[in-house]
């Protein structure tokens, strides 16, 4: 387990590299000097060269890099020109509706999605089995932004049962956090819900016809058992790599569900950094998220670990 | 009286193979109808995006302000926007710029996906060095990456294609590599090389031919993909820039004024789902049609 | 006293329903095995003797593919008559199954022990620690070394002649009345092979359960089986007892099985027998004879009319409608040959 652990940390490593490598190289391909863009129309000569100065941009672009990559490491991801402040704060005040909104996402999505996976699959070519197939479709057609929109006008302007805009803090009591999230959660779950349903869905087939469920049924063990212990274990794997790479589309949608609803989250932070130029922290954002979903990852593959026996036990 | 009994039970059991046998030829048609549906709805997009703007009676950039937000009727049938535009005529402009911008981002990541994938899979130490770069930016957030991007570059239709362009390369790459990988390990190809055919004609020959249909599978993921993203893009206000018509600046437009004008919403969503669905059940089918056992449809 | 028969299938026919329309995999077959007895099934591969052998235990998903038609009597109950529930009840307890391919019938995520265990703790109301015990022993019965280690292994871990003697461990865990072996020794080595053969003859005189043993090897027929049936095409062509299968078969079919058995005596250089052709699709099963394409003796009766089994002696049974003039024409061949 413990090599299977550093294997996969090593792997990780030219990932990261790249990841660094083109994140830094998103502000230098802007056309033109970014200090002048920055700074805008009326600046001057001089505040553009002291400002060009103030942020390093004189300097050899691999002196640049090195300079960045190592302040990251030490978890300074640089300072924003507009705020004032280190960049790692202003993403850390603005990480819990995020986080928020991602996690209770997922849950709304797995709720929905696994049960009817499992319904489908075992339903295999009923007309239920369609519906919900061609539900899901639909599903994965409607963007999290849009489906956000049609949520407010339905549930918001016209039923008028939830708030449409704002976020409260969990300190304010579980509910009144829950209520602020509820539709911003479902707008942005739906398309995983959809994902993860047809992914358990056809995981659940292939299982289904594998011998050991056989055994299964001839050893006497009840349906119910047959799918939940024998069935789901084994088809949780695929199901899990989409729960994992899908974290990546959640904290995206979020990032644009967020701007819908007015949440305070790292996507208003982003959308307001285009609006002031602020590049030192659309860089740390694009980074931080990117470590978040790398690090997702990684966890996903160690639980196959722990799910199944035969990643644990290699013994390569 | 046994007898009798005898016929009841095989009527029953022929009633209810007939049933079993009808739920099996839905099943088959209904996967078939559902890919013939998503052609037809592409189609159909694809023609308004073409020729619609010739049908259209209205100008899509001409402000009349007392007709603001008018609600759908006879005379603008999706109704008019905070300008006074007439909605459906904003929308099939827009279906050209959506449309179109998703239909050039797939072909050029298709291109350069298929150039990477089938050098990476012939050469190994390109293979390293250039899967290493597709990893690195497949592991960065799609959107995210647009956004940083278009943040970088302006917004401008060019840029967006760009942007979209560097997203969805590394993911065509990828995919194009596997399936040559397959056919890159075939001793035929071994074969050839030790006669001594040349590497460009037997990638391009020989292996190319092989990858094209996971290339356009996935391709048309990408279309439906490009589409939400390009949306996405200008719904936040980093693509296509007012006054020029999106789906997704509409979108964007719309979300001010949701209070008053549900059809601002309403329709251009509807144009983004029908067109992204329409794709995505293309795709499928025609994953269906390449691999038939990718579904999982199996009855015995 | 006469001997009660353990099972009794009567004229059992299973249909499927696939994507090219209804198949009938076992079409009308008629036997009985005696408790304690092993009789041997043998065919080639698609004649529909796997198919048989999990009809028997209703394996099949009754909803959408499968529909069984005809009787199951298990000491004297019709098994398709059965609840679901019932069915569960009798499966592993009563009836058990092992498999051809003992890795992918294990389930590779949990322990042997698990996989043990669970029938016991299902059937005989055992509690996990007694449920544990009971495998280990069972464990040790099959012949497994180590058995209180091997046990918290996992299916992956063993060696395919140790992972079907898990199979079997788990089959007979609940002493069952009846087992039925879906060529357990097809995917193994020869020398584990034997092995399994020999434990299976073991246990069933051990515990005296009823067996039947599905292979398409005569060889393997030969050393276990006191009856045989021979399956063609979903059908039962030739019923008999081992020793006439070798020294009297009647059957154009189970002559050819018995000519095409590589021969380790006489002439070396003797080019091995086949049987022309291939088995026929069942989507296509012939009028008459089914096996009329493939036969050497066919005419135009059996083209177009399909003979009956109809009974030879006490303990042989046929489908031909030459079988008597056949087995004449070839004992005049064979003594001229001597």
């Amino acid at each position: 387990m413990l090599s299977y652990l550093f294997k996969r940390i090593y792997s990780l490593i030219p990932v990261l590299f790249v990841v660094s490598v083109a994140i830094f190289l998103i502000v230098h391909i802007t056309p033109g000097d970014p200090a002048a863009i920055i700074l805008g129309m009326e600046a001057t000569e001089e505040q553009i060269a002291s400002l060009n100065e103030e942020m390093g941009l004189n300097e050899p672009i691999v002196k640049q890099y090195l300079l960045w990559v190592g302040g990251v490491l030490q978890g300074d991801f640089g300072q924003s020109y507009f705020m004032k402040e280190p960049v790692l704060d202003s993403i850390l005040s603005h990480l819990g509706p995020t986080i928020s909104l991602a996690i209770l996402a997922e849950i709304v999505a797995l709720i929905i999605a696994i049960p009817i996976g499992i319904f489908a699959a075992y339903r295999r070519g009923s007309f239920t089995d369609h519906t919900l197939m061609v539900a899901t479709l639909l599903g994965m057609a409607v963007p999290s932004f849009l489906l956000g929109l049609l949520l407010m006008l339905s549930f918001g302007v016209y039923l008028q049962w939830l708030p449409i805009a704002g976020y409260k803090p969990l300190t304010e009591g579980l509910w009144t956090h829950l209520r602020y999230l509820i539709l911003p959660a479902l707008s942005l779950g739906a398309i995983q819900a959809a994902l993860v349903a047809r992914m358990t869905r056809s995981s659940m087939l292939e299982v289904l016809n594998k011998n050991y469920v056989k055994t299964a049924r001839s050893k006497g063990v009840k349906e119910h058992k047959v799918i939940t212990k024998h069935a789901l274990r084994n088809a949780f794997l695929p199901i899990l790599t989409v729960i994992g790479q899908s974290f990546g589309t959640l904290v995206t949608g979020a990032v644009v569900v967020e701007t819908i609803f007015n949440l305070p989250g790292l996507g208003q932070l982003i959308i307001n950094s285009i609006e002031r130029r602020d590049f030192a922290v659309i860089q740390g954002i694009v980074l931080f998220v990117t470590l978040i979903y790398v690090f997702i990852n990684l966890i996903v593959d160690l639980l196959y670990g722990v799910i199944d026996p035969r990643v644990r036990l290699e013994r390569k | 009286m046994a007898a009798v009994k005898e016929v009841d039970r095989v009527r029953t059991i022929k009633a209810s193979l007939k049933k079993q046998e009808r739920q099996l030829f839905f099943r088959r048609f209904f996967a078939n109808k559902l890919m013939v549906m998503g052609c037809f709805i592409f189609i159909v997009l694809g023609l308004i995006a073409l020729i619609g703007p010739m049908l259209v009676s209205y100008d899509p950039y001409e402000m009349k302000v007392a007709e603001r937000l008018n609600a759908p009727s006879g005379e603008h049938w999706l109704g008019t926007d905070e300008f006074g535009r007439d909605l459906l005529t904003r929308i099939v402009y827009g279906a050209q710029v959506s449309m179109g911008i998703g239909l050039i981002v797939t072909l050029i990541s298709s291109i350069l996906g298929l150039v990477i994938g089938l050098y990476a899979s012939y050469y190994a130490a390109l293979d390293h060095i250039l899967m290493r770069i597709c990893d690195g930016l497949m592991a960065i957030p799609g959107i995210l990456l647009a956004i940083a991007l278009m943040a970088a570059l302006g917004p401008s239709p060019l840029n967006v294609i760009i942007a979209l362009s560097i997203v969805f390369t590394p993911n065509i790459a990828r995919i194009v590599r596997s399936s040559a990988l397959v056919i890159r390990e075939q001793t035929f190809i071994e074969a050839m090389h030790a006669q001594g055919a040349s590497a460009t004609r037997i990638i391009w020959q020989h292996i190319a031919p092989n990858t094209i249909s996971p290339l356009i599978v996935q391709a048309t993921f990408v279309f439906a993909e490009a589409i939400i993203s390009e949306a996405a893009l200008s719904f936040l206000g980093a693509g296509i820039a007012a006054p020029d018509p999106s789906w997704g600046n509409i979108l964007q437009a719309g979300k001010l004024v949701i209070f008053k004008a549900w059809w601002m919403v309403v329709f251009p969503g509807l144009a983004i789902v029908l067109s992204v669905l329409g794709l995505n059940l293309l795709g499928d089918g025609l994953r269906d049609f390449i691999d038939p056992h990718s579904s999982g449809k199996k009855s015995k | 006293m006469e001997k009660k028969p353990l099972l009794e299938v009567k004229n059992l026919k299973t249909h499927f329903h696939t994507e090219r329309g209804q198949i009938t995999a076992v079409d009308g077959i008629t036997f009985h095995l005696n408790e304690g007895e092993i009789v041997g099934v043998v065919g080639e591969s698609g004649c529909g003797k796997s198919v048989m052998s999990q009809s028997i235990m209703r394996l099949y998903d009754e909803k959408y593919t499968a529909k069984y038609e005809g009787e199951i009597l298990f000491q004297g109950e019709n098994l398709l008559n059965l609840s679901k529930a019932m069915m569960q009840k009798i499966r592993g307890n009563d009836i058990s199954m092992i498999f051809q391919d003992p890795l992918s019938s294990l389930n590779p995520v949990y322990t042997i022990g698990d996989q043990i265990r669970e029938s016991l703790m299902i059937h005989q109301n055992l509690n996990k620690r007694e449920a544990q015990q009971k495998a280990i022993e069972m464990l040790g019965l099959t012949g497994i070394p180590a058995p209180e280690k091997r046990i918290n292994e996992y299916p992956h871990q063993l060696s395919g002649g140790m992972q079907q003697r898990v199979m079997i461990a788990i089959a007979l865990s609940c002493q069952p009345k009846l087992l039925i072996a879906d060529e357990p020794t097809t995917a193994l080595d020869v020398t584990i092979q034997a092995q399994i053969l020999d434990l299976i003859a073991e246990l069933n005189a051990q515990l005296g359960m009823g067996v039947i043993f599905i292979t398409h090897d005569l060889g393997v027929v030969a050393e276990i089986c006191t009856r045989v049936m021979v399956m063609y095409l979903g059908q039962i062509v030739e019923e008999t007892d081992t020793d006439c299968l070798f020294s009297e078969p009647l059957h154009p079919y189970t002559r050819g099985l018995i000519k095409s058995i590589p021969q380790l005596e006489g002439e070396r250089l003797q080019k091995l027998y086949t049987i022309d052709g291939t088995v026929p699709s069942l989507q296509k099963v012939p009028h008459g004879c089914r096996f009329a394409s493939r036969c050497p003796y066919a005419d135009e009766l059996c083209k177009e009319q399909a003979p009956e089994l109809e009974a030879y002696s006490a303990t042989q049974k046929v489908r031909c409608w030459h079988y008597k003039e056949i087995l004449k024409k070839e004992a005049v061949h064979e003594s001229s040959n001597e």
